[in-house]
């Protein structure tokens, strides 16, 4: 397929968004630069930045061509990049044999698959990117996407509400901290939570899958409990339907939260359906007038009854915000971000930097994404083999066991059984020893004992940072060991019974020599050490 | 001086040593008890030199033997790395072990003393198992010395059959043994004495050989034990109480600090003694298929090391044996001084095994001026990595391997580790992508938020410090 590099050197194109209200833009003058720099040619319609930030001059600026307007964009361009799914006076654009990258949510526009396979192109779906891959989470924009969307939620709460959002006691009185229920910890949740809680409220959330809770907890939030027992954790990262007794237990505590709640945002999805309702009629009511609802479920539904998509309206005193751009109400950010994640998804595709993109449909990764693929559609992509995520750890329990195991004596206590064995085995020593060892023994023998007992209970005090002074002066201690010998060396006994003198002289000194050095140096290297250890 | 009053000393120097010990609890009075070890050895020496068991023309013999061992030992300690403590330790171990040989021998040779029946027995007993452990001792303890400072490699050496092999050793001790006791005359007894100290020679080399590098903080401080046993053994031998009051206190604080190091690892200590681990050679848990660690490894360079640095608000860094042997610990200081200055909260975490030797980490971070108040234990600061902006890893592999809690394949399983996986980014600085001493891959290096900082620690450190002042 490929003849010389030159010859084939590919032209990215970007297109200005088209759908309403759309300020996004699928590529940023950073990004640019990066796509220029592995080998291919990137043009941009004039205007295409504008509604983020990102002027003509920038693009231009960075080595992009800017083309005057959508029909020589399309069709000077082999790739491709967009955000919103084309329309289809976009796809009648759309040059034979191109490449299509962007959203395209296959399952809900069946219309324009169809529509794209006509036109016998290859399109690459980033919402069809398989999750669980770890290394696909460079590109999954819609992670990134709900990070902004999440973020954005609270804003938009925090401009309707009438109050802070953080405590505080001033001269005019004290303010109470807002309270925020978030309701679905995914990503959009998750970045939700944060940010409420980086505001100063007092957050709380719910999800389905109770292996979020520690997220929720390290974002500064507090995780709710339904009060019933059943896992919701559905394949690629998403929750699932839940049972009807869950369901109610999970509607009492909604309604729970809502009488206590002055934000309430919800996150809530379940893949391929409609968005669950979450927040009744009757609980909106159950608010407190000024209270704020955000749901960023809108476009699929809403989570709660009384939402109408894409706008904001005002029920029983309570905003309900149901605005479906909130990414894109942050344009220059999200657009920074989904840039980012097309250029990890075109590094991908082109990993010779020779200006060339090959879809490679060995590739799990890409394999997931493609959707059409020179106008056969190759969707949806067969479910990858791969366990998301070891769900209940194995190794977590002898881990825990061994907690505190280290230092300052808390090592628990023997079991019963083994503290019966050892006490067996001592009586039948002490016995062994007290029946036949003599007198004069036995006097060592306690003294030895006892010491054993000593140096346990007072090494147990020592902090691990010492361990290594410690051992030092210990090793200096054992050269208490040169008594033996200066007992040895000359005693008042020499000559007697024809004692070798000499022999044991020699034997003596050089014990005494060995020892010295172990004694002088290991307090000396002790003391060294110690004097290092300060504040 | 009486024989009373030589004993009173004694007892005085014994409570000295129990009071040294237990000053060694804390930073803070640790300083006074090296001091009241120095005052209460020096009590032990003079009594005994001055005591009754000491004729006048001795002294002179006495006197040179200090002189000559204390500035050799003097000499040594001035001119010591800290990086190079744990071989030191383990050298000066051996020295105690051939000092227990050599007063046993003497002790064996001395006919002045008679003895009859079970004392005689038991009195060779003393002398047979003094002679025994102090050999152990010494062989030992040189192997290890050699381990430590890269003379022998670090690899176990396994001979087929080990374990039969002591056991064979074990029973031929205990045959010579016999025929030890039931000789009649010094020269009788002499070839199963020598015998015996041949072998326990062999199995201290063996004993030793056969423990991995990553194995030899609980074998430093094992040996530490074993030369205190020696000093009891050989307390028994001359029937001096001090020498069994010692013995015994530095025996057993030594077996405590295997134990303890044993737990930090998760291992049981007759395992680690029988030794084999940290090779590799251990084939069915070598692994390396189904567990083969995923994604893909993300190197960093000291300039954006710098950046994430400058822009952390919480910083935890785990130092390993690597930071030792580039001599690292002062750069690291400089940075720690650096951040602290520009108001970043930062932390050490030290796994109780880092290093070659217990509390080995601790006392590099102290030789640098590192405030130890920083300088946090495992159990204190494993909760906090969660919180922690980026976590540097400096030249440690197996203490912070995520396979010890998700693999229960892997031959750290259940090691208890540094959970650095989970601040929001660890950087991990290595020579290159091998394995620790365990020789087991290690999966965080594959972690999303991991990225790896390639080179020698020192220069690596070095050059992020540059970046962050300029």
């Amino acid at each position: 397929m490929q003849t010389s590099p030159t010859a084939t050197m590919q032209r990215i194109g970007v297109p200005r968004e088209t759908y309403p209200g759309e300020k996004r833009v699928a590529t940023v003058p950073d990004v640019v630069e990066k796509l220029i720099k592995l080998g291919f040619k990137v043009a941009v319609e004039s205007g295409a930045g504008d509604a983020a930030n990102f002027s003509d001059e920038s693009y231009r600026a960075v080595g992009a061509e800017v083309l005057p307007d959508a029909v020589a964009l399309w069709s000077a361009s082999d790739i491709v990049l967009k955000v919103r799914p084309p329309s289809s006076d976009e796809v009648a654009l759309m040059r034979e044999g191109g490449t299509l990258i962007g959203f395209v949510w296959p399952a809900q526009n069946p219309e324009l698959m169809q529509q794209l396979a006509a036109r016998k192109v290859t399109v690459l779906a980033i919402d069809c990117l398989p999750r669980t891959l770890s290394r696909a989470q460079k590109m999954d924009a819609l992670t990134s996407t709900a990070g902004v969307s999440g973020y954005r939620a609270v804003i938009e709460a925090a401009n309707a509400f009438g109050r802070y959002f953080n405590g505080q006691i001033t001269a005019a009185g004290k303010v109470p901290p807002a309270k925020v229920f978030i309701a679905g910890a995914g990503v959009a949740g998750l970045a939700a939570i944060g940010t409420a809680a980086n505001l100063g409220a007092i957050v709380r959330a719910n999800d389905t899958r109770a292996e979020v809770a520690d997220q929720v907890k390290s974002l500064g939030g507090e995780f709710v409990k339904v009060d019933y027992e059943e896992d919701g954790s559905g394949g690629g990262g998403y929750a699932k339907v839940m049972s009807e007794g869950f369901q109610a237990a999970q509607r009492q505590m909604y309604a729970t939260q809502a009488k206590d709640a002055d934000i309430i945002i919800t996150t809530a999805l379940i893949p391929g359906k409609p968005a669950p309702k979450l927040i009744t009629a009757e609980m909106v009511q159950s608010m407190k007038p000024g209270s704020v609802i955000v749901d960023m479920a809108a476009e699929q539904g809403g989570n709660c009854e009384l939402t109408v998509p894409g706008e904001a309206v005002v029920r029983h005193g309570v905003t309900i915000i149901g605005y479906t751009d909130l990414a894109s109400r942050l344009a220059k950010q999200s657009s920074t971000l989904y840039a980012t994640n097309l250029l990890r998804l075109v590094e991908e595709l082109c990993k010779a930097k020779d200006g060339v993109a090959v879809v490679n449909m060995e590739d799990d990764a890409i394999r997931g994404l493609t959707v059409i693929k020179d106008g056969a559609v190759t969707w949806p992509a067969p479910p990858l083999k791969q366990a998301p995520a070891p769900a209940p750890k194995p190794a977590a329990a002898p881990v825990e066991q061994k907690k505190g195991g280290h230092g300052h004596g808390s090592s628990g206590p023997l079991p019963a059984k083994t503290l019966g064995i050892i006490f067996a085995v001592a009586a039948v020593a002490f016995w062994f020893i007290g029946a036949y060892a003599p007198a004069a023994f036995l006097g060592h023998f306690t003294v030895f004992v006892l010491a054993c007992f000593i140096g346990y209970m007072v090494v147990w005090n020592v902090t691990p940072a010492l361990h290594t002074p410690l051992m030092s002066v210990t090793n200096a201690i054992s050269s208490i060991i040169a008594i033996g010998a200066l007992v040895q060396i000359a005693p008042p006994e020499a000559g007697v019974n024809g004692r070798p003198d000499g022999l044991i002289l020699w034997l003596a000194f050089a014990a005494i020599v060995l020892t010295a050095i172990n004694m002088f140096g290991g307090f000396a290297v002790t003391r060294r050490m110690l004097a290092m250890f300060r504040k | 001086m009486s024989q009373s009053l030589a004993t009173v000393a004694y007892l005085g120097a014994a409570i000295l040593f129990i009071l040294s010990l237990g000053g060694l609890s804390n930073p803070e009075t640790s300083r006074r008890g090296n001091l009241f070890g120095m005052i209460g050895m020096a009590l032990a020496v003079l009594a005994t030199v001055f005591g009754p068991r000491v004729s006048p023309s001795g002294i002179v013999w006495i006197v040179g033997a200090l002189v000559v061992g204390g500035s050799i030992g003097l000499y040594a300690a001035k001119v010591v790395k800290m990086t190079q403590m744990p071989e030191l330790v383990a050298l000066m171990h051996s020295l105690v072990g051939l000092a227990a040989c050599l007063v046993g021998f003497a002790s064996y040779v001395d006919t002045s003393i008679q003895l009859q029946g079970a004392e005689k027995a038991i009195h060779e007993v003393e002398i047979y198992v003094g002679i025994l452990i102090g050999a152990v001792t010494f062989s030992g303890s040189l192997i290890a010395f050699g381990k430590l400072n890269g003379k022998i490699g670090g690899k176990p050496l396994l001979l087929p059959g080990r374990h039969w092999l002591n056991l064979v050793a074990l029973l031929v001790v205990i045959w010579f043994g016999k025929e030890f006791l039931a000789a009649h005359d010094v020269q009788s007894g002499m070839l199963p004495l020598v015998v015996m100290t041949v072998i326990a020679l062999l199995f201290g080399i063996h004993m030793v050989m056969a423990i991995g590098g990553a194995d030899m903080p609980v074998v430093v401080s094992m040996l530490n034990s074993y030369s205190g046993w020696a000093a009891a053994a050989t307390g028994f031998m001359l029937s001096n109480d001090l020498l069994i009051v010692t013995g015994a206190l530095v025996g057993s604080s030594g077996a405590i600090l295997s134990y303890i190091m044993c737990n930090a690892m998760n291992r049981n200590f007759i395992s680690v003694i029988a030794g084999g681990f940290g090779s590799g050679g251990g084939a069915p848990a070598k692994t390396g298929d189904a567990a083969a660690p995923q994604g893909e490894v993300v190197p960093v360079s000291s300039a954006e090391t710098a950046e994430m640095l400058r822009e952390a608000k919480s910083v935890i860094i785990v130092p390993g044996y690597g930071m030792a042997v580039a001599q690292a610990q002062h750069t690291v200081n400089d940075i720690t001084k650096t951040l602290r200055d520009k108001g970043v909260q930062v932390r050490f975490a030290i796994h109780p095994v880092a290093g070659r030797m217990p509390g080995h980490m601790n006392v590099l971070l102290a030789e640098a001026k590192v405030p130890y108040d920083i300088v946090m234990e495992m159990d204190e600061i494993n909760e906090d990595f969660p919180d922690t902006d980026v976590a540097i890893v400096i030249g440690a592999n197996d203490i912070v391997n995520p396979a010890a809690q998700d693999d229960p394949t892997s031959p750290i399983a259940g090691m208890p580790v540094l959970e650095v996986w989970k601040a929001k980014t660890s950087i991990v600085m290595k020579r290159s992508m091998a394995s620790g001493y365990a020789g087991v891959d290690n999966p965080l290096f594959y972690k999303e938020n991991n990225r790896m900082l390639f080179g020698d620690a020192k220069k690596m450190l070095d050059e992020v410090l540059g970046a962050l002042k300029g």
